[in-house]
């Protein structure tokens, strides 16, 4: 199993979600978050809004898989949310030890889907 | 943006001496108009109830911006806001620069005001006979101008969320001029040919709602629908503004309806509590109807049928008895109910926040309920309605409103598509995914962290 966090330009969230769909991967988790990247949060870039001193706003996107599914996964937020511009944002892949359904009490791969 | 500004001006001038041209060579017949009349005196009371009443127009501008920016997504709401208070200050300059003149001034061939009050040459502290005979004429005009801010703003809950602010200048610019200053003349200016129809608008169902709607529509086809529309877009951002924004135009609504008798006495009152019995009865229709067919009474049904209320009173409200009120509401909460649930959802076009499905068909709903429900009792001023025994009086509503459909309809989707021509209306895509606040103004509405 593993957890994957991508955090990308707000604007890319549809596409993103579309093609997540279209891997049947539907359970995901959606947060709003501020943060800087290699640009150091200067806003150069026509897109990069500054705000709050140096922080830029981004969507976090959460979502844990097993292993089939994790190619797929990255894929799909890759193609939904690269522009080729600087801020396009960044992909990292955990590792995930346990996964517990609340309701039922499964663990494990089970609990995943 | 300096040479839309430049071309903008000089189309303005240019237009501008075509009209004193025309102008030149009728003379003035108000001071013949007047002689027989009493001479008009300033009234106190009067006058103190018409400066009211222009501050609580003015009040519905934000009071919509809020109205509208509560119910369109996050990274839209100052975008709403901004348009709203940018055509405050754009149209007020307008109405006094020319605007006034084109609705107000004298007469030419009953389709336009001339140019003999523009800069408000001859709109002095002195009464107009004609218009408004107990309080000051500047007071009248003032009036006047918060009709011609509001008008143009109603449009926008059309294509808001995708119009680049640019655009939206220059179109509301050309809209006011070509489209609200004329109309104003037909149904209200002296001479009109509307008006001398003998056509019943109190205080802008034509001339405002119907107007604003139908060019509302116009632009939700010209401009077409936003990305993602009718399933991926989330739902109204801020329930709470949108609820202060309605409560502020009922509150302003007493100054458009009861401002317009242009007096301190029985027929403001008259139509104070027209206004408020009609928005209450339609408010609590559309709600009705929300509970029948969801299950559940929402906020926004009910706030949106306290508007739909409102506008269908409106050209109304100095004609009806409170009965008749009550029966302009029940229409105003059932009728704009099936426009906006049903009709908008068959044709697909994409009224972003319902201006045609509650000014547009709400206004349609008031101008005939009038030519039905209107009584001399009332305003003996008015006429009698099919009701009470004229149907006549019907007939020239519809005609009223046809013409103004039409007109509105016809001329909006001119003007859009010479704009698009010229400057483009819509923002890119990913403009418009981005937001309207971020890239048409460098601002966010909302900050993530404190």
């Amino acid at each position: 199993m593993k957890y994957i966090i991508a955090v990308i330009q707000p604007d890319r969230l549809d596409e993103v979600l579309k093609r997540l769909t279209e891997k049947e991967i539907h359970l995901v988790t959606v947060s709003n978050v501020v943060g800087r990247g290699r640009q150091k949060g200067i806003a150069e870039v026509y897109r990069g809004h500054k705000e709050q001193g140096s922080l830029l706003r981004k969507v976090q996107i959460e979502i844990a898989v097993n292993e089939a599914f994790v190619e797929p996964a990255i894929k799909a937020i890759i193609d939904g949310a690269r522009t080729g511009q600087i801020g396009d944002g960044k992909i990292f892949v955990l590792d995930l030890p346990e996964c517990i359904r609340i309701r039922t009490g499964e663990k494990g791969n089970e609990a995943i889907g | 943006m300096k040479k839309i500004l430049v071309s903008t001006i000089l189309i303005l001038l240019s237009a501008g001496t075509a009209f004193c041209d025309t102008a030149a060579p009728a003379p003035s017949d108000t001071p013949a108009a007047a002689v027989a009349a009493p001479a008009p005196k300033v009234d106190t009371g009067d006058t103190s109830w018409v400066l009211i009443s222009a501050a609580l127009v003015m009040l519905m501008t934000p009071g919509l911006a809020f109205f509208y920016g509560g119910l369109v997504r996050r990274k839209n709401m100052l975008s709403v806001l901004m348009q709203c208070l940018m055509i405050l200050c754009l149209i007020s300059l307008q109405w006094v620069l020319f605007g006034y003149s084109l609705s107000f001034g004298p007469d030419h061939r009953s389709l336009i005001g001339g140019l003999d009050w523009s800069f408000l040459k001859n709109v002095g502290l002195a009464p107009n006979a004609d218009y408004a005979p107990t309080i000051p004429h500047q007071l009248f005009m003032m009036f006047q101008m918060m009709f011609a801010v509001i008008t143009p703003a109603l449009i926008l809950g059309a294509f808001a969320e995708r119009m680049k602010f640019s655009a939206f200048c220059v179109f509301m610019l050309l809209w006011a001029t070509v489209v609200y200053d004329p109309v104003a003349h037909w149904v209200w200016g002296v001479g009109g040919f509307i008006r001398n129809w003998g056509a019943l608008d109190f205080a802008g169902g034509t001339v405002v709602h119907i107007n604003a709607g139908m060019t509302a529509l116009a632009a939700a086809i010209v401009l077409g629908r936003r990305q993602g529309y009718p399933n991926g877009i989330s739902p109204p951002h801020n329930l709470p503004f949108a609820v202060l924004g309605a409560a502020l135009l009922w509150f302003g609504w007493f100054g458009f309806n009861a401002g317009s008798a242009l007096g301190a006495g029985g027929l403001a009152v008259s139509a104070f509590t027209a206004t408020h019995i009609a928005a209450a009865t339609a408010g609590i229709a559309w709600a009705t109807l929300d509970w029948l067919k969801h299950k559940k009474p929402t906020t926004l049904g009910l706030i949106t049928g306290m508007v739909a209320g409102l506008v269908a009173i409106t050209p109304a409200s100095g004609f009806v008895t409170p009965m008749g009120a009550i029966w302009i509401g029940i229409g105003a909460g059932v009728i704009p109910w099936f426009a906006v649930t049903h009709f908008k959802n068959l044709l697909g076009y994409d009224d972003t926040l319902d201006a045609f499905g509650v000014h547009g068909v709400g206004g349609i709903w008031g101008a005939i309920a009038t030519g039905i429900f209107a009584t001399k009792t009332v305003n003996p001023a008015g006429a009698d309605g099919l009701l009470y025994g004229n149907p006549a009086l019907l007939w020239i509503q519809v005609k009223a409103v046809i013409i103004t459909v039409v007109y509105s309809f016809v001329v909006g989707i001119v003007l859009l598509k010479a704009v698009d021509i010229v400057m483009k209306l819509r923002v890119t895509e990913h403009e418009e995914r981005v937001g309207l606040d971020l890239t048409q103004h460098r601002e966010a509405a909302y900050t993530i962290i404190d």
